[in-house]
């Protein structure tokens, strides 16, 4: 029970902190503001839940509560690009009859937001938080047309002061109904998405011919999922391999749409499409791997190993190649798997900077909302993290992380013994 | 792989044909449409150049010695469901918003395996699930290039439909719980068909009313574009193909009259496996025959075939085809055409065609493929024997006068292949040895 007391203090704290929100200075600390050079020794300004100022010589205003950072680095906080952090296990939406054609919305979600559907209380925030990510872009999941995408900040004890924008993208997956009914295929799935985008543009066109002579027409009949994929600015498809890279761009193209592609595995082979097309990618840090209970008496084609051997790299081709990208948990929730993954990427080439880079100011820039996160500069949201090397090496520990300006200190490390104390709480 | 990524690279907006020019020398040449040259043959800026029994060689070419070997133009398979991540959207008696072309994979590796086997030219179609399946497309088989780059550039495109047991399988009657949708029986399959291309006929009446009142500048609403019946008016205007896959000659009648009826036109009857006993009304329609030399008896609706089905088309003047439907068929369909000597007793040239120009005909690519012919595409075939002949082998193969495929090569870079292979099993074992976890 003694563990259990320090996550029941920050809970308890936290309604304070949003009341009368403090000022911090981190005084002597290196600075890696990502949108500009690394400021060896200076101080980051904390105030009302901003950054007030950041620089070499800021003064620090009365009244703040000063930390001293020698030796310690100051980054933004970091962000999941596409999560599921905050979100119950399964969102909405699923089942219904089985469809007869698009023209029955299967699998269709698209009017519901994950902004709606957040658990503040869900234990995987204080974990991904205690390791630096601050911030998530989190999707409801589980149908073709899932949702729309919010960017929330990993503190809160009100889902609604956790919402920092509320719809940045229309979450696509190319699923099928599983055999009930439309679409029970990836043939089908994808000449459902087309139809969508055309009947969204016919809905939108038509609305607008009927608002001006409501007299005489017909009235347009009012369509929800329509609707949801009309309030979406970014369409996210799926797109591990090269040959889904294809696809998806190519699929773009019909949509006329602003698109990202997420997966990204096979970035490196599909570098010169995706240059192109300057279509960004979210790179999921759940690289392939060979599956656990796999036949061993089964041999496997060259190109699965070749797809695994290549995914690790996929980031540093990106970056080469002045595609804009982010990194994503891809349904890990444990930040040292994460981590892990991003030095296996810059093992395979990617910059340690550009691998800062996809963690904090890319997803902002991705989802439109650089204005107020993904670096530390004056007037942004004050999330970030301070930890006592770099990021994302193994030793490194993280002191503090602050969301919305509000400070929070690691737990210690979960000792071996957990199970056990899990087992007395029942 | 390396290879491949090189092949791929050099495709990407370069012009085919880039290549050395060809010169086959020496060697029997089996034009299908002109007889049988002793000479040469050049492979030109991706097309036949010349063919005779002496051509000069253009400075730079590449000396091919086809001494007792045999060349032939690449084969087509007018029904082939390789190179797809999804074959049938089977959810729907009418799916044909569905497109091959948003499922090609490019890597598939029986790509490789068809063009080992001679062919060079494929018919993608979707399956058989519903009365009306997905659009299909032609596609060249240039292994290491992407999708886009191997669609046979300007072939028409087409749709596939299916009579008889597979479409009806998955039907509503009563006694069948496991049912998904209509129909259950033949007599629903016509009349999911009629459905769809009056609804096809009322979708277009709406677009021209719309353009009309535009046109006088009257407010209307756009009707709704509908990617389910757009193809089906396509079919209308005659601008797709219609491949359709059937075997009893009752519902071969069936569906020709229907489409006379709606005037527009079968362009395929695929595997059609009665369709002697109806070839004269097939001649009236001006349908092809797309079917097998000597396969039946897998269902009862293949009970009533005979191998003499080619031959006896062929005799009625019916354009026929011999297709695989299959990975492993498309590998050895110059056997398949062989077997029409023996029964119903093809010429030679006849058994060629049946592979090469009549499928071409089929897909109405015939002015670029389908025979060696000055002009055409360069998509030839070296043999070291007889293409008819069951010893014989395909040696090379070239599609727009790029060599594809060489069986000398193939069989030297196994063990280099094995090795890199190996390479990355035993690095992907280090690196999973090294987790922690």
């Amino acid at each position: 029970m003694t563990l259990k007391a320090p996550a029941l203090m920050i809970m308890m704290a936290l309604p304070v902190v949003a009341q009368t929100p403090g000022s911090y200075v981190l005084q002597n600390a290196r600075v890696v503001r990502v949108s500009g050079p690394v400021i060896e020794r200076g101080t980051v300004v904390i105030r009302d839940g901003l950054i007030d100022a950041v620089g070499e010589n800021v003064a620090a205003p009365a009244g703040a509560w000063v930390i001293d950072c020698q030796g310690l680095t100051v980054y933004p906080g970091l962000i999941d690009a596409l999560s599921r952090w905050g979100l119950p296990s399964e969102s909405e939406g699923r089942g219904g009859p089985p469809a007869r054609g698009p023209e029955d919305r299967p699998l269709n979600a698209s009017w519901t937001k994950a902004a709606d559907q957040i658990v503040p209380t869900d234990r995987v925030i204080q974990r991904v938080r205690d390791a630096g990510f601050t911030t998530a872009v989190v999707f409801p999941n589980g149908n073709i047309f899932s949702g729309q995408g919010s960017v929330i900040d990993l503190a809160g004890d009100r889902a609604g002061r956790m919402v920092v924008a509320d719809s940045v993208g229309q979450y696509v997956t190319l699923r099928t109904s599983g055999g009930r009914g439309f679409p029970a295929s990836l043939l089908g799935s994808i000449a459902y998405v087309r139809q969508i985008y055309l009947d969204a543009d016919n809905y939108q066109a038509a609305k607008a011919i009927y608002e001006k002579h409501p007299q005489g027409l017909p009235r347009p009949a009012y369509d929800r999922a329509l609707e949801g994929v009309l309030a979406a600015p970014l369409v996210l498809l799926p797109a591990e391999q090269e040959i889904e890279i294809a696809r998806m761009l190519t699929l773009a193209r019909d949509l006329k749409r602003k698109v990202v592609l997420y997966g990204g595995h096979e970035a490196g082979r599909g570098i010169d499409l995706l240059k192109q097309a300057q279509t960004p990618v979210l790179v999921s840090l759940k690289f392939p791997v060979k599956p656990r209970d796999a036949d061993p008496a089964e041999e496997e084609p060259l190109r699965v190993l070749e797809f695994r051997d290549k995914a690790p790299s996929a980031a540093g081709a990106l970056a080469q190649a002045g595609v804009k990208f982010a990194f994503y948990s891809d349904g890990v929730t444990n930040p040292k798997d994460l981590f892990r993954a991003v030095r296996k990427a810059v093992e395979a080439g990617l910059k340690a900077d550009d691998a800062t880079r996809a963690m904090t100011l890319a997803p902002a820039e991705i989802y439109g909302v650089a204005d107020r996160l993904g670096s530390i500069e004056k007037g942004k949201i004050a999330n970030l993290v301070v930890a006592d090397g770099d990021l994302f090496a193994e030793k490194t520990k993280v002191k503090y992380t602050f969301v919305d300006g509000a400070k929070f200190e690691p737990l210690a490390e979960e000792p071996a013994q957990r199970p056990a104390a899990r087992n007395s709480a029942r | 792989m390396k290879v491949l990524l090189l092949l791929a690279a050099l495709g990407n907006g370069a012009v085919f044909g880039a290549d050395a020019p060809v010169l086959i020398q020496n060697a029997t040449i089996l034009t299908v449409t002109n007889g049988t040259v002793k000479g040469s043959i050049l492979l030109e800026n991706g097309k036949i150049a010349a063919i005779g029994e002496r051509v000069a060689a253009p400075a730079g070419s590449t000396i091919v010695d086809g001494s007792g070997k045999y060349v032939m133009p690449g084969i087509i398979d007018c029904h082939s469901h390789i190179m797809v991540d999804a074959i049938n959207e089977g959810s729907v008696s009418v799916s044909s918003m569905v497109q091959m072309s948003d499922v090609l994979d490019p890597e598939d590796i029986a790509i490789y395996r068809a063009l080992a086997g001679g062919v060079t030219t494929a018919n993608i179609l979707h399956g058989s699930a519903n009365p009306i399946g997905g659009q299909t497309l032609v596609m060249k088989m240039r292994w290491g290039r992407n999708a886009e780059e191997m669609k046979l550039e300007g072939a028409m495109p087409g749709i596939k439909f299916a009579l008889g047991e597979n479409p009806k399988r998955r039907g509503n009657g009563p006694g069948n719980p496991g049912a998904l949708r209509y129909p259950a029986t033949r007599m629903g399959v016509e009349d999911v068909i009629r459905e769809a291309f009056t609804e096809a006929k009322a979708y277009k009446a709406k677009w021209d009313d719309y353009k009309a009142k535009t046109a006088r500048g009257e407010p209307a609403l756009p009707p709704a574009r509908d990617l389910k019946l757009e193809p089906l008016v396509e079919v209308l205007e005659g601008k797709r193909l219609v491949h359709a896959h059937c075997y009893r000659q009752d519902e071969i009648l069936m569906l020709l009259r229907v489409a006379d009826e709606f005037g527009f036109k079968i362009r395929t009857l695929q595997h059609a496996l009665e369709a002697y006993k109806v070839a004269p009304e097939i001649l009236a329609h001006g349908a092809g025959v797309s079917t097998f030399a000597d396969w039946w008896a897998y269902k009862i609706e293949a009970e009533d075939a005979i191998p003499y089905n080619a031959a006896i088309l062929t005799r009625k003047g019916v354009v026929v085809s011999l297709n695989s439907d299959d990975p492993e068929l498309i590998r050895h369909l110059d056997k398949e055409a062989a077997k029409t000597l023996k029964y119903g007793g093809l010429s030679e040239t006849e058994a060629l065609s049946l592979i090469t120009i009549n499928p071409a005909k089929q897909l109405m690519i015939d002015k670029r493929v389908g025979s060696l012919e000055v002009g055409k595409d360069a998509d030839v075939l070296l043999y070291d024997g007889h293409p008819l002949s069951n010893l014989s082998k395909v040696l090379k193969v070239w599609i727009d006068g790029h060599e594809y495929f060489d069986r000398d090569q193939d069989i030297e870079g196994r063990p280099k292949k094995e090795a890199e292979k190996k390479a990355l099993e035993k690095k992907a074992a280090g690196a999973r040895g090294g987790e922690t976890e």
